[in-house]
């Protein structure tokens, strides 16, 4: 490895050169065609962002329909023509709202804009390295993910309507055109989507791979990386064995509704026409879909959990607590999030005796999960918290966390799922685990590299504004689904008006609505402040939060090569924040033990004897010393 | 210069009161009136005023947002003029420890509030043998994950109250303590075991049922399409005829093989009544796309997917009746409804289920149609004829 480190150093000089040739940049080359991965990142989190409003906008236009079922909003039809006839949005395009909110957030923002934005952005900065090793593939992989968006948004302006199925896509519902409007050209188009979003997801994850591996900076060995890069070099791992299954699946689907093959189609007759497939499986689908999908909700937080955890750390000015412990969990959840995907598929008719299988893996995985919120408690713990609204975003992700993780030992226990699978308890659990805990961490990363990505500040009021709003919402919404899970009311229901037992959940409803509303509203707040900072906000200094890692000790100003002159060598792990006897409440990764031989610790040398004999001989005088005084 | 900001913000803030009432009067009545001028007159009138209304509250959100960057700037103005006095400005960690705190019981109340209000709106006591079970290690697990859930949010919130950051004081430096990650890694493990060894067998007991069809219980076969459940009940021998997708048609909509003898006694029904305290198999089939059958006073649930029968077997124990004097609610009906998007009429797919005593049962399976209805019969004779006359043809050619 410090072969590899020493020779990147080496060819840090003719890099740096190649930095400085970057001033002719043209448009085209500078913000488009960008190969410099902080451009990078910015191009992910700004598609990230558009595509959350619109999928947030998608969600209060359902929302509408579940509080109001029985009112007519003509403003609908204008919006929507004949999605929405007389002002109703009609059933069809409920469930296509619902399936592209899904597929929207969960892929595009949560997975793209979360991991593209902030494994490009810190990746090289936090590593130090002068880019990601293949800077080309990381701008296809922007361009990939950007035409996937399109094709994506495009079935909005398909007659029959996009996708409809749920963005699990189970067939045969979404392999029959004839089975309802959406598995039509808008299915063809979503499958064209996910494949395009596939192909750029892997080549982001490969290479944020091989620059973990391959481009460290001289000194920064594995145990000195940040959290932060852990949970992106994990994720990109995931996504890289999880991802290709889905292509898998995706292809055989595209045969099965293109070619007349019956991958997943057997015994079907539909609207009373016997249909020639034998012999598939729809189960099969379901398999190769959540080998993907249950990664993927891993793919989902583990981000959210790394940024969490530095800016925890940062924050509370404290090293998080048993860093060792929080790698070794997100390892565990790697390695056990691919033997969980049957506790989708308890209910589905699959042997029961792997459903009981499947409740163990399922439940273990609670264990590293349990371990990492303790440590986040016991890193606040006799901290000196300063909120900032990226601290309190990230305080609101731990809290998400436990509310929606609590649930999960419900749904992964098969015998209970039996009564709670597909109801509201599941929307409950999951969009408070993995929807609203990792948009926290999202927002929350946001908050704190804005000034390493823009240079200036984003202005702090506004943040908590938007963050109380947000999370106070966000529990007022999916608190009360709970319940309405509990009483057996079911997922994707377009009206629960049909059902006696139902309609005394309306007021519920209209309550969630509203409270949906108000929060969609305080991302307002958010999108003014993010845009008037980036051209009108405070300019930043080097090191606004006194962080320890790599990346700020990079120059503000951005250019292809990240640091001027040589790349700095590690000498210290990332949290060595109000080390007793320091000067400072903070000490870089920098900065090398031997200028800080008041503050060092018997621990820090472990693999070191010679420093730590230095050290020792260093302790020796000072006590001589102070015995002479 | 703070406080002549602080006039204008109340100013504005009456303002903006004012508006917002007359704003809502204005359009209460225009609400009144739409529906007049709609009957009399064409949609036009009806159309503008609703964008009168998407107007009106896009106004107040824009007024809204006026109000908070006022309070902006006066908050702005404040700390300026507080540090040009060289005055202590507002603690910001204080104001946000504070609504930590805050939050934090609010938070409680209100998660104590909807766990006994909401909470009690949830499903009645579960109305099958294996449910009870079920029951119980939810009440297991709901006690386990409460009592986490308020301590961690507990601490997660007091400890941002307590730790509030100050120039004066450091954090205390504690990179990592074995032994207490241990507990917390063992704690955690040892309470998962009992529930995943609890849940585990409650699971085999529930699912792992070793009687074939017909054997100890009564076999009923549910059939999902879009958008509705087709029901076979097996007559007198007690055996479902055998059935294939190829002969769905006509009247014989769940395609029945009457080569099989055990089909001839088949009944059809509407209403999906069992005997209570006797086991019933739901043997549960699906043409087109996966279905559910969700019956959740039950606790059941299983898909139904196009190709792979499945079955599910649970032994009702009060019936419809008895259910409606326990809820005081003389109407209640126990309900199968879809519970896997379907398509588009999938929030309509349901189907009463009505449980009761044995001998009522009997009275009412006596009165039920045969499956080998006069239309079926009619489609059949003339489905033989044209074989036989294809046969005799070829026949003949020979």
């Amino acid at each position: 490895m410090s072969t590899i480190a020493v020779q990147d150093h080496g060819h840090g000089h003719a890099h740096h050169e190649d930095g400085h040739g970057h001033h002719h940049d043209t448009f085209l080359t500078k913000y488009i065609f960008s190969q410099d991965h902080k451009m990078i990142a910015k191009q992910f989190l700004i598609t990230g962002i558009t595509m959350a409003f619109l999928a947030m906008i998608m969600s209060i236009l359902f929302r509408i329909q579940l509080a109001y079922p029985d009112k007519s909003f003509p403003f609908l039809e204008t919006l929507l023509g004949h999605f929405a006839p007389e002002g109703h949005i009609s059933p069809d395009f409920y469930m296509s709202l619902v399936t592209i909110h899904g597929t929207i957030m969960v892929f595009f923002v949560l997975t793209a804009g979360l991991s593209g934005t902030f494994s490009n952005l810190l990746i090289p900065l936090q590593v130090g390295a002068r880019d990601m090793a293949s800077p080309f593939m990381n701008m296809l992989s922007y361009w990939f993910f950007f035409m996937a968006s399109i094709v994506m948004l495009s079935s909005f302006f398909v007659q029959t309507g996009p996708a409809s199925g749920g963005w699990t896509v189970y067939p045969p519902l979404s392999a029959l055109p004839k089975a309802m409007p959406g598995s039509g050209t808008g299915m063809t188009l979503w499958l064209i989507s996910m494949v395009l979003f596939v192909a750029s997801s892997l080549m982001g994850g490969i290479n944020y791979v091989s620059t973990v591996l391959n481009m460290r900076t001289k000194g920064m060995d594995l145990w000195k990386m940040p959290l932060t890069i852990w949970a992106f070099f994990l994720t990109a791992i995931l996504g890289v064995l999880a991802f290709p299954v889905l292509v898998a699946g995706v292809v055989l689907l595209i045969f099965d509704r293109s070619f007349g093959t019956s991958f997943y189609l057997s015994d079907i007759v539909l609207n009373g026409q016997v249909m020639p497939y034998e012999g598939g499986s729809p189960i099969l689908f379901q398999h190769l879909f959540w080998f993907l999908g249950h990664p993927e909700v891993y793919i989902i937080i583990m981000p959210a959990m790394g940024i969490a955890s530095e800016v925890m750390s940062v924050n509370s000015r404290k090293p998080i607590f048993g860093y060792h412990a929080m790698v070794y969990s997100l390892i565990g959840i790697t390695v056990l999030s691919f033997i969980v995907w049957g506790h989708h598929m308890f209910v589905t008719g699959m042997n029961p005796f792997l459903g009981g299988v499947f409740m163990i893996t399922t439940l273990i995985i609670a264990v590293p999960s349990a371990v990492k919120t303790f440590n986040w408690l016991a890193t606040l713990w006799r901290g000196n918290i300063r909120f900032t609204p990226a601290m309190l975003f990230a305080i609101g992700m731990v809290s998400f966390f436990i509310s929606g993780g609590i649930t999960g030992i419900f749904l992964g226990n098969a015998a209970l799922d039996i009564n709670l699978h597909d109801t509201y308890f599941v929307v409950a659990h999951f969009h408070l685990v993995m929807g609203s805990a990792a948009i926290f961490g999202m927002l929350c990363g946001v908050y704190h590299w804005f000034p390493k990505m823009f240079g200036r500040m984003m202005d702090a009021k506004l943040g908590y504004l938007h963050f109380w709003l947000t999370f106070i919402g966000a529990y007022l919404v999916f608190f009360p689904m709970h319940f309405m899970g509990l009483d057996g009311v079911p997922r994707r229901y377009y009206a629960f008006t049909e059902f006696e037992s139902m309609k005394r959940w309306l007021s519920v409803n209209v309550f969630i609505t509203w409270s949906a509303i108000v929060a969609g509203l305080a991302q307002v707040a958010f999108i003014y402040n993010f845009i008037h900072s980036i051209f009108w906000g405070k300019r930043t200094v080097q090191n606004p939060w006194n962080a320890n890692t790599l990346e700020w000790t990079a120059p503000i100003e951005h250019f292809h090569g990240n640091w001027e002159g040589e790349i700095p060598t590690v000498y210290r792990w990332p949290y060595d924040y109000s080390k007793p006897g320091a000067e400072h409440d903070f000490i870089q990764q920098t900065v090398p033990f031997s200028q800080t031989m008041e503050s060092n610790l018997p621990e820090d040398f472990e693999d070191n004897e010679g420093a730590l004999e230095e050290q020792q001989k260093w302790a020796n005088t000072q006590r001589a010393n102070e015995q002479v005084k | 210069m703070g406080f002549n900001k602080l006039i204008n913000y109340k100013k504005l803030i009456s303002l903006f009161a004012v508006f917002a009432l007359l704003g809502t009067n204005m359009l209460m009545a225009q609400d009144a009136a739409t529906p007049a001028t709609t009957a009399s007159g064409p949609d036009v009138a009806g159309k503008s005023s609703v964008w009168l209304g998407v107007g009106y509250y896009v106004l107040l959100f824009l007024v809204l947002c006026f109000v908070v960057a006022i309070i902006g700037k006066i908050l702005r103005v404040y700390e300026l003029t507080q540090q040009m006095q060289k005055k202590k400005t507002l603690n910001w960690n204080n104001v946000m420890g504070t609504i930590c705190i805050i939050f934090l019981v609010a938070g409680l109340g209100g998660a104590y509030w909807s766990l006994t209000e909401q909470g009690s709106m949830t499903l009645p006591e579960a109305a099958s043998l294996h449910g009870v079970k079920i029951d119980n290690m939810f009440l297991t697990t709901t006690i386990l994950t409460l009592i986490v859930f308020f301590i961690t949010q507990i601490l997660l919130f007091s400890f941002a109250f307590i730790y509030k950051g100050s120039d004066k004081r450091r954090a205390y430096f504690l990179p990592h303590n074995n032994t207490i990650e241990k507990v917390w890694t063992i704690a955690p493990a040892i309470v998962l075991t009992i529930l995943v060894v609890f849940g585990f067998f409650t699971w085999q007991e529930i699912t792992n049922i070793t009687d074939g069809k017909g054997q100890s219980s009564i076999d009923i076969e549910v059939t999902g399409h879009q958008f509705a459940w087709e029901l076979r009940y097996p007559g007198k021998d007690h055996k479902l005829g055998a059935h294939s997708y190829k002969l769905i048609g006509g009247a014989n909509k769940l395609g029945v093989d009457f080569k099989d003898k055990a089909s001839f006694d088949d009944q059809t029904a509407d209403t999906l009544v069992i005997p209570v305290n006797k086991p019933v198999r739901l043997n549960i089939e699906a043409q087109d796309v996966i279905h559910s059958v969700y019956m959740p006073h039950f606790r059941v649930q299983l898909n139904a997917v196009p190709g792979l029968p499945t079955y599910f077997r649970f032994t009702p124990t009060i019936t419809t009746n008895q259910m409606r004097t326990k809820l005081d609610d003389p109407k209640f009906e126990y309900l199968l409804y879809c519970n896997k998007i379907c398509g588009g009429g999938h929030y309509n797919m349901q189907k009463v289920v009505r449980v009761v005593s044995e001998s009522e049962y009997n009275e009412w399976i006596a009165k039920q149609k045969p499956y080998l209805s006069d239309a079926l019969k009619g489609e059949l004779k003339l489905a033989a004829e044209k074989k036989n006359t294809l046969n005799n043809r070829l026949a003949l050619n020979n």
